[in-house]
């Protein structure tokens, strides 16, 4: 049994998964615009949340909330399921495969075979699509994949039972009644605002605000725990700029295209100006990860080497702030 | 980021067919998706987040034959897990695995406990009391 489903390889999984759905059931929204109806662009620290041994930074909002947000800004309906039993979680897959039914499946990372070993961490929030069955081996699209793969019954129980933070818990899902007559400009404007109003929002380690709170920390981590936990911290904040999924620049690049797109459906070309803007914000991005590797790579002793990128940080955010504030305007 | 500048450097993906989706703009300035094979800086990163990792695997090798630390650490830093992780796995509190991961409190432990942790490691037993490093 095999569904007639496009694979489109994305940057981004849960982006990747809605666009490819979304596709097949008609409505065809490329992957920038999705990131940009759902707000996608954010930025967080979370300082007493410690992950892989390094605080928690994060580039997007909390993951599903992407699907959620599209499907309440164009007004259509998501059927999410979740599991206690193992059994429970293959039998309405199957079923609703058998329904010609292609469906969403929040899995964890560690144990996808298809994956390259340094990309296997305990990361549960991963998406994919499963659009049909033949004989025991599930018929996978993997929106980060090239092409599409399979998966047996048992490796597919294995990463939709992953334990541990934001285990998926056989969590599918997949969006139910599509409306013939979509509101995208009105949708589009409503993304826009809400990215606007997170990325300028007045709380001291969100948006922009908390990429001002990252430069003043990087300036005093060689102080307070020492150059190598300071490498591995700058290390995982260029991780989670740079991982798989962002398109690159902490997701700014992917933001820039959704705004060159807006910018035609909504005739504003203010919007294509901005686009420009932000292409060059993430080009800054990049360069703060060029110098954050090089110092971690030649573990530099001056402290100095810390306040220049920390300088560079700080620049950034400056340039953010001046742009959300455009951008604001700019749909008004 | 210039569809031209899309880096395509040595990475882990060099042995695989994998490739990574950017985004970048052509010579017009339209966005498109550009296939990109790796980047350098990223590379760095990662290969230092594993070394860590096999930084802190060695030294709990080292805490075992030192009689401090169980076999349980070790295969728990084998896969990557922490604490929190392998709790969740095992359905044991956090506290009641870190206990575990003592040398003294390991000697302890029942059969049943044991199994626990070794069905989580996909082993055997005899694996789970004499690891091989």
């Amino acid at each position: 049994m095999k569904i007639d489903f496009t694979h489109n390889q994305s940057a981004h999984c849960e982006n990747g998964v809605v666009s490819n759905l979304l596709n097949y059931k008609g409505l065809s929204l490329s992957e920038p615009m999705v990131f940009g109806i759902a707000s996608g662009l954010f930025f967080i620290n979370i300082p007493f949340l410690k992950v892989n041994y390094a605080p928690a930074f994060s580039y997007r909002p909390m993951p599903g909330f992407i699907f959620s947000r599209v499907s309440k800004r164009l007004g259509f309906k998501i059927e999410r399921v979740k599991f206690s039993s193992k059994e429970k979680a293959q039998q309405i897959l199957d079923q609703e495969l058998k329904k010609n039914n292609p469906v969403g499946l929040q899995v964890g990372v560690y144990n996808l075979p298809y994956f390259p070993d340094e990309y296997r961490f305990h990361f549960n929030a991963h998406n994919l699509v499963v659009y049909g069955k033949e004989g025991d081996s599930y018929l996978v699209s993997d929106p980060v994949m090239p092409a599409v793969t399979r998966l047996t019954e048992k490796e597919l129980e294995k990463v939709r039972f992953a334990k541990g933070a934001l285990a998926p818990k056989g969590h599918i899902y997949y969006p139910v009644s599509i409306p013939e007559n979509l509101d995208l400009k009105k949708a589009i404007l409503k993304g826009i605002k809400q990215t606007c109003k997170d990325m300028l929002a007045p709380v001291p380690f969100v948006g922009v605000k908390g990429i001002h709170l990252v430069a003043r920390k990087i300036r005093k981590w060689p102080k307070k725990v020492g150059v190598k936990k300071t490498n591995h911290y700058l290390g995982q904040l260029v991780r989670m700029q740079e991982e798989i999924g962002t398109g690159g620049g902490g997701f700014r690049f992917i933001y820039a295209a959704f705004l060159q797109e807006a910018s035609v459906i909504l005739e504003n070309e203010a919007l294509a100006e901005l686009s420009k803007e932000l292409t060059a914000i993430g080009d800054k991005w990049r360069d703060f990860a060029v110098d954050a590797s090089r110092l971690y790579k030649n573990r530099s002793k001056e402290t100095d080497a810390y306040n220049k990128i920390a300088d560079k940080l700080e620049h950034i955010g400056n340039e953010e702030k001046a742009f959300y504030l455009k951008l604001r305007k700019a749909i008004h | 980021m210039k569809k031209e500048e899309v880096p395509q450097d040595e990475s882990c993906f060099s042995n695989t067919t994998m490739k990574e989706v950017v985004y970048a703009v052509d010579k017009e300035g339209n966005y498109n998706k550009a296939l990109s094979s790796g980047w350098e800086a990223k590379t760095i990163v990662l290969d230092k987040s594993l070394e860590l990792l096999e930084e802190r695997l060695k030294d709990t090798i080292i805490n075992i034959k030192n009689g401090k630390q169980s076999p349980i650490a070790y295969y728990m830093e084998l896969h990557r897990m922490d604490i929190p992780t392998l709790a969740s796995y095992v359905e044991m509190w956090q506290w009641r695995v870190k206990r575990h991961l003592k040398s003294k409190q390991f000697k302890k432990l029942n059969e049943k406990t044991l199994k626990k942790y070794a069905a989580v490691f996909e082993i055997t037993l005899t694996d789970l009391k004499n690891p091989k490093f």
